[in-house]
């Protein structure tokens, strides 16, 4: 039992204050995004527009085959980084927790020193686009975020160090079991939690990803649902550029409302498979806290 | 079977070091990197002659500086106060509600400061401040209010994240201490300045030192996609990150940039080190390493 309670009211209204500040931005946009074009242009943004419209998302419906093709790009990379920087993750971090890896410690320094010290972007760049030829294809999308510099490792190794008993592995060993096969049949199912937290960063990490899109990919085919929200939103013209909106440049657009509705539908699912993985998402975040 | 993982540190973290040669080569691509020519500390003094150099070192320092501080305070009392909240159902939706901005990419971010600030069409212009009776205001070339619109939107979207960590830190504090402190008689207010703060210090320290080690890195996407990039405000927003992302891309002056980077790189590792050492001093538990 806790004792000597906050006053309740006080604490909530605290928080409703707070949980409005972090939700009101979004109610904004989302309101935007359903006015039409001739009230956003006479009255601006607002919460309660004077005429409502869905023509912004009409013309988004119109543009259906490049906002696709970017959901696609953005689920296909998604998809495919987070299960192969899972993969390659759990590989190298589950000798890294075994005792009798020769050479251990200097392995351990390899993946620490990548957390410290780094070439900087303009090494790293050229490396990507002059030696392996990265810029415009879907790997400059993948590689670079595969295990975000070491840090996943660390904690994968930590949760197999601390909780998968040696015995069970010394066991299987004894009764034949090859390397490979303790740690597709033992490692990997014990260690559920930390595999789906480290999953989950790396989905939420690609999914919002719009930097290596920026750096390295100029083609519009390719371009990630955030490079395509990145784009327009520095520069309102991109949509007519780019054959999103070519055919008729004369008649006015509904721009302003067009961006507020890609942005709608950027976020939207994001937000609505939120509340399924809030909970393991926090889980998440505090194991990645500690050390 | 560590065979790719490896591979692919090598490749993506280890490679690119070598690559800070660049920074002391005068770059020819007809010649490659390797051919290319020596020039020593060439790129450095003409990056620290500029005075670039001292802007985006003073704007990386300064906000990160303030970023820390402040948000390492608002979130434990975020989390303190959370802590509070009676309520199973209630404390779970508000920590929801709060972490909800951590999750959003900063392209998007963009999107939710430009339907508050944007010129012609921005909530506050047209809405709010006609309301206060204030003349609009084309944020977007006013580098004087970036400090603060910087501040308020990192705060808004960082807290959620430092709030669950510190919040899970105070959830493992043992009852029985604040049960004889109540016993005791001492207030909310002195129970939280002498059981949960100190109980939590050691976490505390530990994100703290995180942060202090990449005070010479930033949130890109913070200083690139919220300003939108505009021109008018990058003697307030320009940071090594995006002023070395700018030489890049923009004005291809790779040898300059790559300076930047390398200096960024190094006193970077170099504040790692020093602040580890120094809390390593006080408490060896507390240290990364």
């Amino acid at each position: 039992m806790k004792t000597n309670d906050m006053n309740q009211p006080v604490v909530h209204a605290i928080f409703i204050v707070l949980a409005a500040l972090c939700v009101i931005p979004f109610l904004l946009l989302f309101m935007s995004s359903i006015s039409s074009e001739s009230s956003i242009v006479n009255n601006g943004y607002s919460f309660w527009p004077k005429q409502f419209s869905l023509e912004a998302y009409t013309y988004l419906w119109s543009q259906k085959l490049a906002m696709f093709n970017s959901y696609g790009v953005t689920i296909l990379i998604t998809v495919i980084g987070t299960f192969v920087g899972l993969l390659i993750s759990a590989l190298l971090a589950y000798p890294l927790s075994r005792q009798d890896l020769p050479i251990r410690g200097f392995l351990s320094f390899l993946v620490f020193f990548t957390l410290l010290f780094n070439g900087g972007l303009v090494p790293t760049y050229l490396i990507y686009t002059e030696v392996f030829h990265m810029k415009n294809t879907l790997m400059a999308l993948i590689v670079p975020g595969l295990l975000t510099n070491g840090f996943f490792i660390l904690l994968i190794r930590t949760f197999f160090a601390n909780s998968i008993p040696v015995q069970i592995i010394e066991s299987a060993y004894i009764d034949g079991a090859s390397e490979f096969k303790i740690f597709y049949r033992m490692v990997l199912p014990l260690s559920l939690p930390i595999l789906a937290t480290i999953g989950l960063m790396l989905t939420i990490n690609y999914w919002n990803d719009w930097f290596n899109g920026l750096v390295y990919i100029t083609e519009p085919q390719l371009f990630s649902i955030q490079n395509l929200l990145n784009r327009m939103l520095s520069n309102i013209q991109f949509l007519q550029q780019n054959n999103l909106g070519g055919q008729n440049m004369a008649v006015n657009l509904p721009m302003n409302g067009v961006r507020m509705a890609m942005a709608v539908v950027g976020i939207l699912p994001l937000i609505l498979i939120y509340p399924f993985f809030q909970k393991y998402f926090v889980k998440g975040l505090t194991i990645g806290a500690v050390k | 079977m560590m065979v790719p993982g490896l591979a692919y540190l090598i490749m993506n973290n280890y490679l690119p070091m070598f690559g800070v040669i660049i920074a002391f080569k005068d770059i020819n691509y007809a010649k490659g990197i390797l051919g290319s020519d020596w020039i020593g500390f060439k790129n450095f003094e003409y990056l620290f002659m500029t005075k670039d150099a001292l802007v985006i070192t003073r704007n990386t320092i300064l906000y990160n500086g303030s970023f820390i501080i402040l948000n390492t305070a608002f979130a434990i009392g975020v989390a303190i106060l959370l802590n509070e909240v009676r309520s199973k159902f209630a404390a779970r939706l508000y920590q929801s509600v709060i972490l909800l901005p951590f999750l959003i990419s900063m392209v998007i971010v963009g999107y939710l400061v430009l339907s508050m600030l944007s010129a012609e069409s921005g909530y506050l212009n047209l809405n709010l401040l006609p309301m206060l009776g204030i003349e609009p205001i084309s944020w977007y070339f006013e580098p004087k209010y970036w400090p603060y619109i910087l501040t308020i939107v990192q705060l808004w979207k960082g807290t959620g994240y430092l709030c669950v960590i510190f919040l899970a830190a105070i959830i493992g504090i043992d009852n029985e201490y604040y049960e004889a402190a109540t016993i005791d008689g001492a207030s909310k207010w002195h129970q939280i300045r002498s059981i949960t703060v100190p109980l939590i210090a050691p976490t505390i320290t530990i994100m703290t030192l995180l942060a202090i080690g990449r005070i010479f890195y930033s949130d890109f996407g913070l200083f690139y996609q919220v300003p939108l990039n505009s021109g008018p405000l990058q003697p307030v927003t320009d940071v090594i990150d995006t002023y070395v992302y700018r030489g890049l891309m923009t004005l291809g002056d790779i040898g300059m940039s790559s300076a930047a980077g390398l200096y960024q790189s190094v006193v970077g590792f170099v504040l790692v080190l020093l602040s580890n050492y120094i809390v390593s001093k006080r408490s060896k538990e507390n240290a990364l390493f």
